[in-house]
Formats: structure tokens, C-alpha cells, sequence
């Protein structure tokens, strides 16, 4: 096999591989953040302005490891240079 | 136009025009197209403020705005809003602004380029040792570095520069996924899911601009003195 169809095979499949098991772990910490929030909101209903804001702000830290992985493999299959060089030089 | 190709990644690979060494990509054009709006905005609303008698909508859509924004600020730095609402405030219009203004056709929001969040993230970066050397003097805020024990300095020094690092990917990876998921989608199904995604990208949009400005304000008021008063304060209180 060739290294234009290796490359291609392993960044689409990495690419794959990369968002599907990176977006269950932030789903996961997420929900438990969220659980928790409500927990808070309802012993204590008069302080959920801050309880809303600070789970805003954690739930953003929790979704950028997801976002980490979703940028990882978009820069797999849109911009990828790997890719790129190999094409190059089969074109040139 | 600015229309960007499924391929490209980000905004700074549309090149409108080319002099030489000088590009003018879609980040830079709508950049300016933003500063415009805003600027132009705030001079035609500001231009006849009045306190007595009937302000206008705007001027009143204009103060609600600024007041919640001074609410929030007080309630993250345990101290008056000051000079921290210039720079959170404008943080947060502006990234509002880039990101809503992604319905109107033809427009490519700035923040869906690494170069636009990393500026904003390096400005934050900027600003927290500018407030913070404001608020406890310089070696007052160097020793913040060498707490608890001096080991800890290359940990702090790397945690300073990682969560400088996140601001930008974050706020760049959820624009930019909201604009190629789509684009996507509209080459596969368009007309009326593309609408929904749209949609979700607003709300987003909004979220992410709140964040930044929430998680710039946390990192600048973490660096300054006045929470640490406030619960040294309160502690005392209780002691006793």
C-alpha cells in the first residue's frame, strides 16, 4: 500500500476514532455537573444565580476537552499536513 | 463575498485581495466590519444622552446592558467594577457581536479564526498582570507565584500560560465547529435542519462570549486582592 492511501486510511480513521471516544468523557462529567447543580439549586433556591453562573463557567471547562478532540480531528480531515506533502508529491 | 470552501479550516484562508506582502483575508474584513458596527453604533446612540425626562430605547437598551455587565463584574471581583468593566465589558460585546452577526449572509464570524481568539487570548494574558501589579504592587504580585512553597512556581507559570492557551481554542473550536457543522450539513440536507444548527450555533455563540469574559474576569480578579480581603475578612468574622 502505497503512502498517499496509508495517510488518507489513518487520518480519516484517527479522525473517527478521535471525536467519538473524546466526546464521552465531557458528556459524562457533564451530566454529573449538571446533577449536582440541580442538587444545590434545590436546597439552596435563593443563591441559584450564583450556582447558575459558576455551573455555566464549569460546564464550558468540561466542554473544552470535547472541543480539544472535535478541533484534533477537524484539523485531521480539513487541514491536514501530512495529507497535504503526500499530495504534493504525487502532483509535482 | 466571502465564501469559504467546505476545506478550508478558517477564515484566514479566504484571501480577498493580495498587494504584495499585504493580504486582506475574510478574519481581517470582517474584523473591521464589527469595529464598525460597534463604533458607529455607540456614537449614533450616545451622541444625545439625556438623564431627565425620556431616553431613548437604545440608550436605555444601552444602560441595561451596561448595568447587568457592572452586577456581574461586582459580584466576580468582590470589589467596584471600575476600570474592569472596560476591558471584560468590551471582551464580551465584542465576541458577542462577531458571533451573532454569523446569521447575516456572506459573513464570517472572526472568532472561527485561531488568529482573532488567540489575540483576545493573549490580551487577557496581558491584562491579568496589569491588574494585578495595579492592585498589589509588583512583588506583591510576583509572590503569588512562589505560593504555597516555591516549587510550585514552574506549575503556576505553566497553569497561567495553559489556561491562556484554553480561552483561545475553546472560544475558536465552538465557533468554528458551529460554522463547518453548518456547512455540512447544508451540502447534505439543506433547507430546514441547517436552520436548527444555525440556531444552536447562536446560542453558542452567546454562551462562549459570556464565558470568556466570565473566565477573563475570574483569572484577572484571582490575580488582584480584593477577594482574598473579603474572605480573610469574613473568616476573622467568624472566628470571633
Amino acid at each position: 500500500m502505497d503512502s498517499i492511501s496509508l495517510i488518507g486510511m489513518g487520518s480519516v480513521i484517527t479522525a473517527g476514532l478521535t471525536i467519538g471516544i473524546g466526546a464521552i468523557g465531557p458528556a459524562l462529567g457533564e451530566g454529573r455537573a449538571v446533577a449536582q447543580g440541580l442538587a444545590s439549586i434545590a436546597q439552596q433556591p435563593d443563591e441559584s444565580n450564583t450556582i447558575t453562573r459558576t455551573l455555566f463557567v464549569g460546564l464550558a471547562m468540561i466542554e473544552s476537552t470535547a472541543i480539544y478532540a472535535f478541533v484534533v480531528s477537524m484539523i485531521l480531515l480539513f487541514a491536514n499536513p501530512f495529507w497535504d506533502y503526500v499530495v504534493a508529491q504525487a502532483g509535482g | 463575498m466571502d465564501f469559504m470552501q467546505l476545506k478550508d479550516i478558517s477564515p484566514d484562508q479566504v484571501v480577498l485581495w493580495q498587494w504584495g506582502l499585504i493580504s486582506l483575508n475574510a478574519t481581517i474584513v470582517c474584523t473591521w466590519v464589527v469595529i464598525a458596527l460597534l463604533g458607529i453604533g455607540s456614537w449614533l446612540i450616545t451622541r444625545r444622552l439625556s438623564t431627565a425626562g425620556h431616553p431613548s430605547r437604545w440608550q436605555s437598551l444601552l444602560e441595561v446592558s451596561v448595568n447587568a455587565m457592572r452586577q456581574q463584574i461586582r459580584e466576580i471581583a468582590q470589589d467596584a467594577p471600575g476600570s474592569y468593566l472596560y476591558f471584560a465589558g468590551t471582551l464580551f460585546v465584542f465576541i458577542l457581536t462577531s458571533n451573532l452577526l454569523s446569521v447575516v449572509p456572506g459573513y464570517i464570524a472572526p472568532t472561527a479564526s485561531l488568529s482573532t481568539t488567540a489575540a483576545l487570548a493573549i490580551c487577557v494574558f496581558a491584562a491579568v498582570p496589569f491588574y494585578g501589579i495595579l492592585s498589589r504592587g509588583f512583588r506583591g504580585y510576583l509572590k503569588q507565584y512562589i505560593q504555597p512553597t516555591v516549587f510550585m512556581l514552574p506549575f503556576n507559570v505553566i497553569g497561567e500560560l495553559s489556561r491562556t492557551l484554553a480561552l483561545a481554542v475553546r472560544l475558536f473550536g465552538n465557533i468554528m465547529s458551529g460554522m463547518k457543522i453548518a456547512a455540512i450539513l447544508l451540502a447534505l440536507a439543506p433547507l430546514f435542519f441547517p436552520i436548527v444548527m444555525h440556531a444552536l450555533g447562536l446560542l453558542t455563540g452567546a454562551i462562549q462570549a459570556y464565558i470568556f469574559s466570565v473566565l477573563a474576569m475570574v483569572y484577572i480578579a484571582s490575580a488582584g486582592r480584593a477577594r482574598e480581603q473579603k474572605e480573610s475578612g469574613q473568616d476573622k468574622d467568624q472566628i470571633k
